[in-house]
C-alpha cells in the first residue's frame, strides 16, 4: 500500500515540476506552445484549480470527475419499449435505418402477404365453396416469379448491409483513445495503455444503491468506463478467465471477449451521456451482473478525469499500439485502490 | 391403384413356431427388444411426449422465476433439487442448469427424437412400401442410446458443475466456460449423454438412408416419393455429415476437461472460437435436422386436406435439397460477434440471407397447393395453415439476424430466442401436432376427438404467440439471454410472457385428455379416415397397421397416387 502512496506521491510531483516548466515555456515561446496544443490546456488549467485543489487530497492536476446522471430513457431501456433504444453512434444511427427503414417493411410485408393468402384460400377454396379439386399442380411462371422475386429482395437488402457491415470494420485513426476491456468473472476492467495503464475496475452496484445515486437498478456500476464523446475511440476486448461480450444496446456495440484473443472495433459516441449496457455471453453464475455503465464526456472533462487515476495522463497518444502489452503489468499495482477511482 | 395382398395370411418368413399373420413377440421381447420400426417410433414417440414433459415443465420454472424482476423462485428450485441451504451462486448456476436442460432435452430429447424418431420410423416403411427398416435391430438400438443418453442428462444434473449442480453452459457449451470454468462430473455426463444420444441418430440416420435408396416398392422412383419421405432422406444426410463433427468438438472438451489436452485453451496454444466453429458447423445443420421433416408432414396434409397434389412437386423436393446443402456453409451466423474479419462476416451474411430463397418457394409451394382444392378444416389442417403463417414469421427474423451489422445489437439477446421459438415452438412443434393428428388413429386404432384437438390448437397458438411475440420487443430493448433477472424496464413483457406459459400449459392438458378420451372413448379408426386426400401407402393399410405389412410388395404404376 505504502509503495503505491509513494509512487503516487511522487508521480504527482514530477507531474507539476512538468508543468511548471510548461507554463515557463508557454509564456516565453508563445506561438510554439500554443501549436503543442494538448500542453497549453493543461498548463493552463491548474493556474485555476490551485484554489480548487485545496478541496482534494491530491496537488495542483489532480484533476476533477463528478459522475454524470443518467438521463431517463437515453442509454437505458424504457418501461414497456418495444423499439430499438434510441442510437448515439453514426454506424448505430445506420444499421437502425437499415432495420427499421429497409428490413422492417419487407418483413412486414411478407408476413402479411402470406396471411391474406391464407385467409383467401380459406375463403375461396372451402369444401363448400369449391367441391371439386383442382388438378393444378405445375406453373412454371409462377414458379419462376416466386424464385426471382426474393431473390431481387435479397439483393436490395444485401446492398446496404455489406456497406454497413465495411463501416463499422472502419478501424479507429491513429491518435484515439485506446480501451482495452477485459471480460472478468464477473466484473469488467477498462485499462488506458495511452493515458498511462491504469484500469478501472467496474463492478454492479446493489439495487438499493443503485436507485439511491438515482441509476437504473441491475445497470448501474461503481466505477463507469469514460470515453471522450465525439471522437473516434479503440475498443480492444479480451477475457481473462472464459468468454463474455461487451455490449451497449444504444451505442449498436458488441464485441466478445475471448481468453488469448483481443477483438478491436471502433466506437463513436456522438454525444455526452450515460450509456448501459450488459454482458453478452453466458460465463457462469453472475453473467447477469456484471452490467456495463459509459460515460462520455467532452474531451476536456475526460482529460480531468483521466487524471484522477493513478498514473493517469494525458499526452500526445504516440504511444498507442506498444502501451497495450506493457501497460498490463504497470496497471496490476494501481489496479488494487483503483477500485473506488473519483474519490481518489 | 397401388397393389397390395388381398389378404396377409402368407408369409414367406421364418419363424420357428405356429402364428396368424398379426403375431407379436411377448412383452418384453416386443418392447425391449424390438425389431419392429412400427413398435419402435411408438417407443420414441412416448419417450419424446415423456421428454416433453420434464422439457416444458423447466420452461414453466423459467417463466415462473422472469414473471417479476428479482429472484423469486431459483432458491426453492434449487433446495427441491438438492440443495440444501442454497447460496445466491449456487441459485443462478441453476438458473444455467435450467436454461441448459431445456435446451437440450427439447432438442435432442424431444424433437428429434418424436420427428425423426416417431414418425420417421413409423411411417417412411410404409409410405414406400417396405415391410420394415434396412436394419431392423440396429433401429432398436438407436432408441435405446437415446434413452440412455436422456438418463445420462438426467443424472447430470444432480452433480458438481460449476458454481453449484448440474451442467450450466448452455445448450451450446461453449469452451472455455464448459471446460476450465465447469469443474465437477455434471459436464462430464451431459457430454455423454449427447456421445450416446448422437450414436445413437448417427445409426438411425444410416438406416433411413439405406431403405430409402434400397426399399422403395417397385416402381416407385426417387420422383415418386412422398415428399415426408424425401425430407427424412435430406434430413438423414445432414445428420450423417453433422453429428460426427460435433462428436469431435464434444470429445476434444471432454480430453480438455479430464486428460490435459488445450484445444480450446489460449494458455496451451488452443483457441476458444475453434470450439465455436465446430461446434456451430453441426449447429447449423441441426436446426434444419429439426425443421426438414416438419416441412415433409406438411406436405402431406395440405395434400390430403386440399384433395390436390402438392404444387411444383420436384420444386418442393429440390428447395429441401437446397436448404441442407446451403445449410451446411453458413454456421458463422451465430458468431457474429466473436470478432470475424470483414470479409468472413459479409460472406456469411450474404450466405445465410441465400436460405430465404428455397423457404420461400416451399412457403408459396404450399400456398398454391390449397389454391383451388376442396379444403376441409380437419385439425391437423388447422395446424398445418397454423405452421404456414407461423414459420413465416419466425423465418423473417431470421432475415433481418442474417444481416451481420444489424445482429450485432440483437446477437444473445431475447430477439434471438423469440426467432429460434418462433421457428422452433410454433414450427417445428406445430407440424408435430398437425403429425400427430394426422396419423395417430392410424397408429392407434382410435380417433381422437376434432373438438377437443380444435380447442387445443386455438389455446396453443395464443398462448405460444403470447410467450414469444413480446420477446422480440425485449431483445430490441436490449435484454440479453440466459438472464434470471433483469432491469425493471424490462418487466411489462416478461409478465406478459410468464402469463402465456400458463395459458399454453393449459392447451398441453387439453392434449392429454384428448389422448386419454381416445383410448377410453374414441371410435375405432377405418384404414382411411380422411378420405380420397389421403394418396399415400399407409392409408391403404389398416389402423393400425397388421405387425407385418407389405411382405408382398405392392407395386406402384400411377405417379398420382404414389405422393
Amino acid at each position: 500500500m505504502s509503495l503505491a502512496d509513494t509512487a503516487r506521491t511522487a508521480g504527482k510531483a514530477l507531474r507539476t515540476f512538468g508543468r511548471t516548466l510548461g507554463v515557463a515555456f508557454a509564456l516565453t515561446f508563445g506561438t510554439a506552445a500554443m501549436a503543442a496544443a494538448p500542453a497549453a490546456p493543461v498548463a493552463v488549467a491548474p493556474v485555476a484549480a490551485d484554489s480548487t485543489a485545496a478541496a482534494q487530497t491530491a496537488p495542483v492536476d489532480a484533476g476533477s470527475y463528478t459522475p454524470m446522471a443518467p438521463t431517463p430513457g437515453k442509454g437505458m431501456p424504457v418501461d414497456k419499449g418495444w423499439t430499438f433504444q434510441d442510437q448515439y453512434s453514426p454506424t448505430g444511427e445506420e444499421a437502425l435505418f437499415m432495420h427499421d427503414v429497409i428490413l422492417m417493411p419487407v418483413i412486414v410485408a411478407i408476413s402479411v402477404l402470406v396471411l391474406i393468402l391464407l385467409v383467401v384460400v380459406a375463403a375461396k377454396f372451402n369444401k363448400r365453396a369449391n367441391p371439386v379439386a383442382s388438378k393444378t399442380s405445375h406453373n412454371t411462371l409462377i414458379e419462376v416469379v416466386w424464385t426471382l422475386v426474393p431473390v431481387l429482395i435479397l439483393v436490395v437488402i444485401a446492398v446496404p448491409s455489406i456497406r454497413l457491415l465495411a463501416h463499422q470494420y472502419d478501424p479507429a485513426p491513429k491518435g484515439a483513445v485506446t480501451v482495452k476491456v477485459t471480460g472478468y468473472q464477473w466484473y469488467w476492467g477498462y485499462t488506458y495503455p495511452d493515458n498511462g495503464g491504469f484500469e478501472v475496475i467496474s463492478n454492479m452496484l446493489p439495487d438499493e444503491e443503485a436507485l439511491k445515486r438515482g441509476e437504473p437498478a441491475q445497470l448501474a456500476v461503481d466505477n463507469r468506463m469514460v470515453v471522450p464523446a465525439g471522437e473516434p475511440i479503440r475498443i480492444q476486448t479480451i477475457g481473462s478467465d472464459v468468454i463474455h461480450a461487451f455490449a451497449v444496446p444504444s451505442l449498436w456495440f458488441k464485441l466478445d471477449a475471448v481468453p488469448g484473443r483481443i477483438n478491436e472495433k471502433v466506437l463513436m459516441i456522438k454525444e455526452p451521456g450515460v450509456y448501459y449496457g450488459q454482458c453478452s455471453e453466458l460465463c457462469g453464475a453472475r453473467h447477469g451482473y456484471m452490467p456495463i455503465a459509459v460515460e462520455a464526456l467532452p474531451r476536456d472533462k475526460f482529460e480531468a478525469w483521466v487524471k484522477t487515476q493513478p498514473g493517469g495522463t494525458v499526452g500526445p497518444a504516440e504511444a498507442a499500439a506498444p502501451a497495450v502489452v506493457p501497460a498490463a503489468a504497470p496497471a496490476e499495482a494501481p489496479a488494487a485502490d483503483a477500485s473506488t477511482a473519483p474519490a481518489a | 391403384m397401388a397393389t397390395i395382398p388381398a389378404n396377409e395370411g402368407f408369409d414367406a418368413h421364418d419363424h420357428a413356431h405356429d402364428h396368424d399373420h398379426d403375431h407379436k413377440p411377448a412383452f418384453f421381447a416386443r418392447w425391449f427388444m424390438s425389431t419392429n420400426h412400427k413398435d419402435i417410433g411408438t417407443l420414441y414417440l412416448i419417450f419424446a411426449i415423456f421428454a416433453g414433459i420434464i422439457g416444458g415443465a423447466v420452461s414453466g420454472m423459467m417463466r415462473a422465476e422472469l414473471a417479476h424482476p428479482g429472484i423469486q423462485y431459483l432458491g426453492y428450485f434449487a433446495e427441491l433439487l438438492g440443495t440444501a441451504t442454497p447460496t445466491f451462486d449456487q441459485q443462478l448456476h441453476l438458473w444455467n442448469v435450467l436454461i441448459t436442460a431445456h435446451g437440450l432435452i427439447m432438442v435432442f430429447f424431444m424433437v428429434m427424437p418424436a420427428i425423426i424418431g416417431g414418425f420417421g420410423n413409423w411411417f417412411v416403411p410404409l409410405m414406400i412400401g417396405a415391410p420394415d427398416m434396412a436394419f431392423p435391430r440396429m433401429n432398436n438400438v438407436s432408441f435405446w442410446l437415446t434413452f440412455v443418453g436422456f438418463l445420462s442428462l438426467m443424472f447430470s444434473a444432480f452433480m458438481p458443475g460449476g458454481t453449484g449442480q448440474g451442467a450450466g453452459t448452455g445448450w451450446t457449451v461453449y469452451a472455455p466456460l464448459s471446460t476450465s470454468g465447469s469443474v465437477g462430473p455434471a459436464v462430464d455426463f451431459a457430454i455423454f449423454s449427447l456421445h450416446l444420444s448422437g450414436a445413437g441418430t448417427i445409426l438411425g440416420a444410416i438406416n433411413f438412408i439405406t431403405t430409402i435408396l434400397n426399399m422403395r416398392a417397385p416402381g416407385m422412383t426417387l420422383h415418386k416419393m412422398p415428399l415426408f419421405v424425401w425430407s427424412v432422406l435430406v434430413t438423414a444426410f445432414l445428420l450423417l455429415l453433422a453429428l460426427p463433427v460435433l462428436a469431435a468438438a464434444i470429445t476434444m472438451l471432454l480430453t480438455d476437461r479430464n486428460f490435459g489436452t488445450t484445444f480450446f485453451d489460449p494458455a496451451g496454444g488452443g483457441d476458444p472460437v475453434l470450439y465455436q466453429h465446430l461446434f456451430w458447423f453441426f449447429g447449423h445443420p441441426e436446426v434444419y435436422i429439426m425443421i426438414l421433416p416438419g416441412f415433409g408432414i406438411i406436405s402431406q396434409i395440405i395434400s390430403t386436406f386440399s384433395k390436390k397434389p402438392v404444387f411444383g412437386y420436384l420444386g418442393m423436393a429440390y428447395a429441401m435439397v437446397a436448404i441442407g446443402v446451403v445449410g451446411f456453409i453458413v454456421w458463422a451466423h451465430h458468431m457474429y460477434t466473436t470478432g470475424l474479419d470483414v470479409n468472413t462476416k459479409m460472406y456469411f451474411t450474404a450466405a445465410t440471407m441465400v436460405i430465404a430463397v428455397p423457404t420461400g418457394i416451399k412457403i408459396f409451394s404450399w400456398i398454391a397447393t390449397m389454391w383451388g382444392g376442396s379444403i376441409e378444416f380437419k385439425s391437423p389442417m388447422i395446424w398445418a395453415i397454423g405452421f404456414i403463417f407461423l414459420f413465416t414469421v419466425g423465418g423473417v427474423t431470421g432475415v433481418v439476424l442474417a444481416n451481420g451489422g444489424v445482429d450485432d445489437n440483437l446477437h444473445d439477446t431475447y430477439y434471438v430466442v423469440a426467432h429460434f421459438h418462433y421457428v422452433l415452438s410454433l414450427g417445428a412443434v406445430t407440424s408435430l401436432f398437425a403429425g400427430f393428428f394426422y396419423w395417430f388413429p392410424k397408429m392407434s386404432g382410435r380417433m381422437h376427438s376434432e373438438f377437443l384437438s380444435h380447442l387445443q390448437f386455438v389455446i396453443f397458438f395464443i398462448g405460444v404467440n403470447l410467450i414469444f411475440f413480446p420477446m422480440h420487443f425485449l431483445g430490441v430493448q436490449g435484454m440479453p439471454r440466459r438472464y434470471p433477472d433483469y432491469a425493471v424496464a424490462y418487466s411489462y413483457w416478461n409478465e406478459i410472457a410468464s402469463y402465456g406459459y400458463v395459458v399454453m400449459a393449459g392447451s398441453m392438458v387439453i392434449f392429454f385428455i384428448n389422448i386419454a378420451y381416445a383410448f377410453l372413448a374414441g371410435k375405432k379408426a377405418e384404414g382411411n379416415y380422411w378420405g380420397e386426400g389421403a394418396t399415400t401407402l399407409e392409408w391403404t393399410l389398416s389402423s393400425p397397421p397388421p405387425f407385418h405389412q407389405f411382405e408382398t410388395l405392392p407395386v406402384i404404376d400411377d405417379a398420382a397416387h404414389a405422393h
